[in-house]
């Protein structure tokens, strides 16, 4: 086999040049979404931890939680939380191996964006 | 590993614009990658115009022409101009494709041109397909049989024959492969869209009697389960084929056999 110049190849460019179809971006989502609800699952158990330790950890625990920034993470995580649901179901369906036709995999993954929208406006409206 | 940037010697310079074609009104201009081997400098990015009033429609018709009129040291495969061989697969306004079955028109303003992304680039746009050709290999895609050898010919069902369609299609042009981010990353050890899909087609070929040691073969947290069902192989397959089924059908099996 030729071998031109093999140590010095470079790597043909991959993320800055592709077009990352609707399907890439939910997946990537999915995984973003996966590790930020886990991060937000520590703070809700922080919030426990500081109830079952003192009444004055509590209100500390209790006033980030619910100030601005506490309240932006809890409604992003929501939003987080419900796109998670949704595309977790189309993974599931993947699994029996249906829906794998493009047309399939796009109208389902932008029917899980407006149900995940719908579901967190749903949980604003409740909480 | 995930590896975001690109390797020093693979960051991207600007290049030059070449001169447009005498007396052409009707110029549609492409930017393409390109990568010497000789001239020891970094891979960049060249303008190039075309005369669409003689030039045919297909992105692969533009390369030629630019090849035979503009610079012929602009490096490329091709051979059928049909899509059957497979050779010019390349990505083209961000979506991996045959140079010859993708028309310049389904791309809005400058047509980008880049070699099938995350590869060793061997020239221009020609990439080092060496390992994912050995992948190919390593799933063993050939019958295995068992049995004696029949008189006359391992025959088959038509309902058999019906499974291999949408497999044996497949021309190895290595479009979803490396349209596949696990593959960017992972491609040392996780064989890809194409390598799972010819697996499949040998795995559930009636005729075939390795089922199960091809089965076994798979069933490595690397080779088959670095599949996340991310499905740009299946968006992106010039042939119309499903990969991302194919993996998944032998996913449902490595789960079955042990129920």
């Amino acid at each position: 086999m030729a071998d031109v110049n093999r140590g010095n190849r470079p790597l043909s460019p991959h993320v800055s040049i592709y077009r990352f179809p609707l399907n890439a971006i939910l997946s990537i989502a999915h995984r973003i979404t996966g590790v930020g609800l886990s991060i937000t699952a520590l703070l809700v158990v922080w919030w426990f931890l500081a109830a079952a330790i003192s009444p004055g950890y509590f209100a500390t625990a209790d006033w980030f939680l619910t100030s601005w920034l506490g309240t932006l993470i809890m409604v992003v995580s929501a939003f987080g939380l419900w796109l998670h649901f949704c595309n977790g179901i189309r993974h599931l369906i993947w699994d029996t191996g249906s829906w794998f036709g493009n047309h399939r995999v796009t109208v389902s993954g932008q029917a899980a964006i407006v149900i995940a929208v719908i579901l967190t406006i749903a949980t604003i409206i409740l909480a | 590993m995930v590896q975001l940037t690109l390797p020093k010697n693979s960051r991207i310079r600007t290049g030059k614009t070449w001169p447009k074609p005498d007396g052409a009104k009707n110029l549609r201009s492409f930017r393409i990658y390109r990568w010497n081997p000789d001239d020891g400098e970094n891979p960049r990015v060249d303008t190039y115009f075309v005369d669409l009033d003689d030039c045919g429609p297909m992105v692969l018709d533009a390369l030629i022409y630019i090849k035979n009129k503009i610079d012929p040291t602009l490096t490329f495969r091709r051979s059928c101009r049909e899509g059957i061989c497979g050779s010019c697969a390349m990505n083209i306004d961000g979506q991996n494709t045959l140079a010859c079955i993708f028309g310049m028109d389904e791309v809005k303003g400058d047509v980008k041109v880049y070699p099938l992304p995350h590869m060793p680039v061997v020239k221009d746009l020609v990439p080092d397909l060496t390992h994912f050709y050995a992948q190919h290999a390593a799933i063993q895609p050939w019958l295995e049989t068992k049995s004696n050898t029949p008189a006359k010919e391992w025959k088959q069902s038509i309902e058999d024959r019906e499974k291999l369609d949408g497999l044996y299609e497949c021309v190895m042009c290595a479009c979803c492969s490396t349209s596949c981010p696990s593959y960017w990353w992972n491609g040392d050890r996780y064989l890809g869209p194409a390598a799972l899909l010819h697996a499949y087609r040998w795995i559930i070929d009636s005729r075939d009697e390795a089922t199960g040691e091809r089965l076994d073969d798979l069933h490595d947290p690397f080779k088959l389960y670095r599949c996340h069902t991310i499905m740009n192989c299946t968006r992106t397959c010039p042939k119309g084929l499903n990969p991302a089924r194919a993996i998944a059908e032998i996913k449902k099996m490595m789960v079955e056999r042990v129920i």
